[in-house]
Order: C-alpha cells, then sequence, then structure tokens
C-alpha cells in the first residue's frame, strides 16, 4: 500500500505572487478549494493508500502543496530549501513531522535551493530532476551523492512550468507523459534518451496541469480538462481519475503538487 | 583573451551538461580547453571535467561564466599574483618574475590583467591604481615600483599557429640547411610577404653588411622600391658600407665588381665624413650628395629607418643612436606593430631583434652560419624559419619573384 502525505486546505489562499499563475487579484474561493482538495483526499483513499494528514499551519498558505516539502526515499527525507522566503518557513514543520514519523532526515547544505519531490521525480532507472526556476543543479549532485543513483538534471525554460511535475509525470512501465517545450532542447534530448514510449501533451492540455498527476499503479488522478491525454492513458490500460482542481490551478498547483510520496522509491537503485 | 577555470561534476553526461555548457561556450564566441575529464565508469558514477574557457574581455567572461554557473559550472578561485617593492632604482627584488615573449596575464584582485608589451626577459610591475601591468626593463624600474615575484597568478598565453591559411610559417618553422633547394622556399615566403603588404603589414628587414659587401644591396633597393620594406634596422656600420658603396664604389675598400680593390679604407671614413657634412642621410639625399644605394631608396620610399651603434663603429653617421639602453628602447617601440621581420646576414643585430619583436611576428633568418641562424630562430620557435644560404642569392630571388623582374644594375 502507497503512503502519502497531504495537507488540508485549512489556511490555502493567493498571499503572494511567486510564479506566473498566481495573482491576489484573482484569488482562490476557499469553500470550493475545500472541496475539491476533499475530492482529491477521498479518491487517493480509495485507490488503497495511506494517506498521513501534516498539521497546516496559519501564515504558511502554500503549505498545502506538500510535494515541496522534499523527497522520500527509502526512509531517508531530504526536506527542500525553497528559494521563496515566503515559503521557507515551511521546512522545519514537514522535517520535524517526518522526523517524528522516524524518517531519517538529510539536509541539503543552505545554500543550494530544492523544491523537493516538485523537482525530483524517478523514471526508470534515473532520478529526473528539474532547475533553473527553483531547484539549483547543484542540489542534484547533493541528491546523488546521498542517493547513489543516476540523476540526470533538465533545464526548465517556460516559467509557468516552474517545477519539474508540472510538465512530466513518469509511469510505472517506464514511459512519462511530458511537455516537450517546458524544457530545453538538452533536456529533451537527455529525457527521449533515457524514457521510452513518452506521451507528449499539446499545449492547451499542459495548461491544465495535465502532467501534475498523481500515478498510483495503474490509475492516474489528475486535473480535469485533458480528453486527448486521458484518451491515450486509456488505450494503454490506466484508469484515469479527472478531478476538478480550479482553485489551485490559480496557485500553480494540481493533484500531484497536493501530495507527497512516502516513500516516493523503497531504493534509488 | 582572458580566461577561468571552471569544474563541471555529477551526471553531466547523461543530462548533457557538459555539451551544453561547451555549446554555451562557443555561441557566445568565447573558446574552451578540457584541461581533465573523468567519465564515471558505472551508471551511478559521477564525472567530472575541468575546463579552461576564454574570452575575449573580463566583461564577456564574467557574463558567461554567470550564465555557466545556473547549468552548474564552479569557478576555480586562482591565486592572486604575489608582489614585492623594488628596493632600490634599477634593481629588482629577487626572485622576481622573468618574462617570456609571450602573451601574459597576471591575476590581481580576483580579475585578469594583460602584460604590456609582451616583452622577453624583463618583469612584470603592477599598478594597482591603474590596474595595469607592464614588462619593464632593469633601466624602467623605480625604487618602490611593486613587482611581480614567483610564478603564482601568472598566466603565459603559447600564440596560436595560424589556422585561417596553410601558410609557409605553419608548416615549416625549421631551418633549411645550405645543401638544402630554396627556391620553393622563397617563393612561398615571397606570397607571404605580398598578402602582408595587402593586410597592410609591417615588413622589417634587419640588414648586417654582408648584404652590401656580397652585392646584395641591389636587391634590397628593389625590395623597398616595391614597398616590401616598412622599417630597416641596422648598424652603423651597414649605413657607411652603403654609403661608401654609393660614393665610392667600394665597401670598406673593396669594390664587389672588381678582383682587385682600390683606396683601403680611406674610401670609407670619407663618405662617412661626406654624411656628417651633410647633416645626416636625409640631408645627403636631399643635397643630392647621396643618390644610389640602400639608404638612398629607404629615404625617397619613407622606410623608417633605425640605426644603432657598435664600439667599432667609426663615425657614428647621424642618426645612429649609439647609447644601448636608449637604442633598446627605440627598437622596442619601432618594433611593436611589426607583423614580418627578415632577420638577413646579421647575427648580434637578429640576435637582439628576434629579442624584442612580439610573439605574433613572423621572422625569417638568414645566414651563412648555421648556429647564427639556429640562435635567431629559437626565439619564436612557431613562427619562424631559418636559412642558411648566402643572402646574396637569397635576396635576388626574392626580389625577382616580388618584383617580377632582373637587376637593373
Amino acid at each position: 500500500m502507497r503512503e502519502l502525505l497531504l495537507c488540508p486546505p485549512n489556511y490555502y489562499g493567493i498571499e503572494y505572487e511567486i510564479n506566473p499563475w498566481m495573482s491576489r487579484a484573482r484569488g482562490a474561493e476557499a469553500a470550493l478549494a475545500q472541496k475539491q482538495w476533499e475530492r482529491l483526499h477521498a479518491t487517493l483513499s480509495n485507490l488503497r493508500c495511506e494517506v498521513h494528514l501534516i498539521t497546516p499551519q496559519p501564515g504558511l498558505p502554500d503549505m498545502v502543496f506538500t510535494a515541496n516539502a522534499g523527497l522520500t526515499v527509502g526512509r531517508k527525507f531530504i526536506p527542500s530549501n525553497f528559494r521563496h522566503k515566503e515559503r521557507t518557513g515551511e521546512q522545519p514543520f514537514f522535517a520535524k513531522w517526518m522526523e517524528q514519523l522516524d524518517y531519517e532526515v538529510r539536509w541539503l547544505p543552505e545554500n543550494l535551493y530544492f523544491e523537493g519531490e516538485g523537482d525530483a521525480l524517478f523514471g526508470g532507472d534515473a532520478l529526473f530532476c528539474g532547475y533553473k526556476f527553483r531547484s539549483d543543479i547543484q542540489s542534484h549532485r547533493a541528491l546523488a551523492d546521498i542517493l547513489g543513483c543516476l540523476v540526470i538534471s533538465v533545464e526548465l525554460v517556460d516559467p509557468r512550468f516552474y517545477h519539474l511535475d508540472t510538465c512530466f509525470c513518469p509511469l510505472p512501465d517506464g514511459a512519462a507523459l511530458w511537455f516537450p517545450s517546458a524544457f530545453d532542447d538538452y533536456g529533451q534530448r537527455a529525457i527521449r534518451e533515457h524514457v521510452t514510449g513518452l506521451i507528449d501533451v499539446s499545449p492547451e492540455e499542459a495548461t491544465h496541469f495535465s502532467c501534475n498527476a498523481v500515478v498510483i499503479e495503474s490509475d492516474i488522478v489528475l486535473p480535469e480538462g485533458a480528453p486527448k491525454l486521458v484518451r491515450t492513458l486509456q488505450d494503454r490500460g490506466y484508469r484515469c481519475h479527472e478531478l476538478p482542481m480550479s482553485e489551485f490551478i490559480k496557485a500553480g498547483g494540481a493533484c500531484k503538487c497536493l501530495t507527497m510520496f512516502m516513500p516516493q522509491r523503497e531504493s534509488a537503485l | 583573451m582572458v580566461s577561468e577555470t571552471i569544474e563541471l561534476r555529477g551526471h553531466i553526461i547523461d543530462s548533457l551538461i557538459l555539451p551544453k555548457v561547451l555549446d554555451q561556450i562557443l555561441t557566445h564566441r568565447a573558446n574552451f580547453k578540457i584541461d581533465e575529464i573523468k567519465i564515471g565508469e558505472r551508471r551511478a558514477d559521477q564525472s567530472f571535467a575541468r575546463i579552461e574557457v576564454s574570452a575575449e574581455t573580463n566583461e564577456g567572461l564574467d557574463e558567461l561564466i554567470l550564465r555557466l554557473r545556473q547549468h552548474g559550472a564552479e569557478v576555480i578561485e586562482r591565486a592572486n599574483v604575489q608582489l614585492a617593492s623594488a628596493r632600490a632604482d634599477g634593481v629588482f627584488p629577487r626572485d622576481f618574475y622573468v618574462t617570456t615573449n609571450q602573451q601574459t596575464f597576471v591575476r590581481f584582485g580576483g580579475k585578469e590583467i594583460e602584460v604590456r608589451p609582451a616583452m622577453i626577459n624583463s618583469a612584470i610591475a603592477l599598478d594597482r591604481k591603474k590596474g595595469s601591468a607592464r614588462a619593464v626593463k632593469f633601466f624602467d624600474v623605480n625604487k618602490g615600483d611593486e613587482i611581480v615575484v614567483g610564478h603564482q597568478g601568472v598566466r603565459v598565453v603559447p600564440v596560436q599557429r595560424s589556422t585561417t591559411h596553410t601558410d609557409l610559417f605553419q608548416f615549416i618553422n625549421t631551418i633549411v640547411d645550405a645543401d638544402e633547394p630554396k627556391s620553393a622556399i622563397i617563393r612561398e615566403l615571397g606570397q607571404e610577404l605580398r598578402r602582408a603588404h595587402k593586410a597592410k603589414g609591417k615588413i622589417a628587414v634587419v640588414a648586417g653588411p654582408a648584404i652590401v659587401r656580397t652585392g646584395a644591396g641591389q636587391h634590397l633597393v628593389r625590395l623597398v622600391e616595391a614597398g616590401y620594406v616598412d622599417r630597416l634596422f641596422a648598424g652603423n656600420s651597414f649605413a657607411a658600407y652603403d654609403v661608401e658603396r654609393a660614393l665610392y664604389g667600394t665597401s670598406l675598400g673593396m669594390n664587389p665588381d672588381l678582383a682587385v680593390a682600390r683606396g683601403g679604407h680611406e674610401n670609407h671614413l670619407r663618405a662617412i665624413n661626406a654624411i656628417r657634412e651633410a647633416g645626416g642621410i636625409s640631408a645627403a639625399v636631399r643635397q643630392k650628395i647621396l643618390t644610389r644605394g640602400v639608404m638612398y631608396a629607404c629615404v625617397r620610399h619613407d622606410v623608417d629607418i633605425v640605426l644603432t651603434g657598435a664600439i667599432r663603429d667609426e663615425g657614428p653617421i647621424p642618426g645612429v643612436t649609439t647609447d644601448v639602453i636608449e637604442a633598446q628602447k627605440v627598437m622596442r617601440q619601432k618594433l611593436a606593430d611589426v607583423t614580418h621581420v627578415m632577420l638577413l646576414a646579421t647575427v648580434q643585430h637578429s640576435m637582439a631583434v628576434a629579442s624584442m619583436v612580439g610573439p605574433a611576428a613572423k621572422t625569417v633568418c638568414v645566414d651563412i652560419d648555421s648556429t647564427a641562424v639556429e640562435r635567431a630562430v629559437e626565439h619564436q620557435p612557431l613562427q619562424s624559419i631559418g636559412l642558411v644560404t648566402d643572402v646574396e642569392p637569397f635576396l635576388e630571388d626574392l626580389a625577382d619573384y616580388l618584383t617580377d623582374s632582373r637587376v637593373r644594375e
């Protein structure tokens, strides 16, 4: 049974702007956000997942996006070092929480920005890591030192897709769905060389955060608004669970951003 | 060119970070040299590369490095040069750095500063206020000047061989011995001089008295007339022989056209006296006293004449610099923009010029003595050719090729 970490959206709201999606003028509707999050929680719980809930904290509206808590591999938890000071307050809460659950907390050097599972996703036998907007490429090397696995660093070039999990989603069969133009040419080539059976997501569907999906074996939980992608995935034998995510997309996140695997992999190799 | 050394670590091959960084260097019109590379053997092994990045300007390099840092490049901090003050005028601190004639940079305050001029057998004085570094000779140094000591923070950039066209100097860089054929090389040298002349390069000739004594002066005159000589470096004796030949038909009493000489040393001294009386070579030309010969041709064709003296000189002829330190300064100044040098039949003068000429200048040394050729050529190992031969047939062939004519005399 997969274990996941979620954070109830009690204090969620758009209180600052740190990506192109966020606009304080166009805030999230609290009641609707709550409803959408509860539906995600219920969907994941029904997929034989054990969902842990961290206590939300006032003044940390983005704590709901637990994918950015850190990266969990086996019993190791590598907490994030957020680039934006608005989110750094989340770090101690996540670290303490994981420590209480007996995870070995391995901090990266303070000067290296790293935003957790949002920028670090296992696919095949490699850990794919995004860099530039939020995480530093130097943090990838530190991850490789800790985990001892192959780390493929890919540059993100479209500010709308500022985290790797907004434009890349590995599948259990070794394939992945992705939005190619979110990466530079070298990143695209590196991904093509290491992933077989890539599914290109169209620009219209990518902007609905379709790549921001939670994959639990053959079940894929993704935001609604990507009928073409859903058909492709169904043809490949996946069951798709399309959820309304409008209130979270306003902050630049969706299903995957709201979820962290505990762990993402049992072992890095 | 200024440079920094960067290091890349991690899965830089699988992630294509290494090719990306190298491509970015080239697209920013900078260059790289991979100093060291270690590729991980197993899949999970990280790789490592140390790369020297060089760009035209400090600003361009800074901007590029900033970009490369985004891709994980770490800049290796280089140490600054060490400095010591000169204790007295004309005395360098002990352990002073001795320059080569190659382009040299010193690192100070985290920046690279080019040492100007590139001058062999000098020390380097650093001016903190101006942020400049210059090569200095003993006579240039004053008490308290800050001089580079040791090798730390000094970087020497050897001249790159030409890659734009396959020229003589790129492939030969060697000495053609007395018993080897020379006409093909002289032809290629002629082509090179033509290219240089067209591209407004500066051609210098360092002329020994043997040119006059062997009767080769007339061929040098043809080169001057055709515009292939921009500057003439010679000693007092060359000028005196040439003038004697022009005025009396002899050089040091010998007439190259006659088997038996008449007049002895007398003519030599009378010729010098005539020039002294006229007030110098140019004045003698103006007064129509001097109407032929190499010096005459140089005056008529606005060739810059740089004459320096020696202890045994007679005269000297007016215009000859006899103070050796002053002579060094003048020669350096007149050699600064020279692109091609022909060192013809003079050992001491050739050695002096070869040690002062810039590292990018191309040098041809012609002498009958193979040791003299070897010694002159070794100053410019990548850009020089030596021909062991009598200077007369050499100049004749070269002048024939470049002027497409036979001797008029």
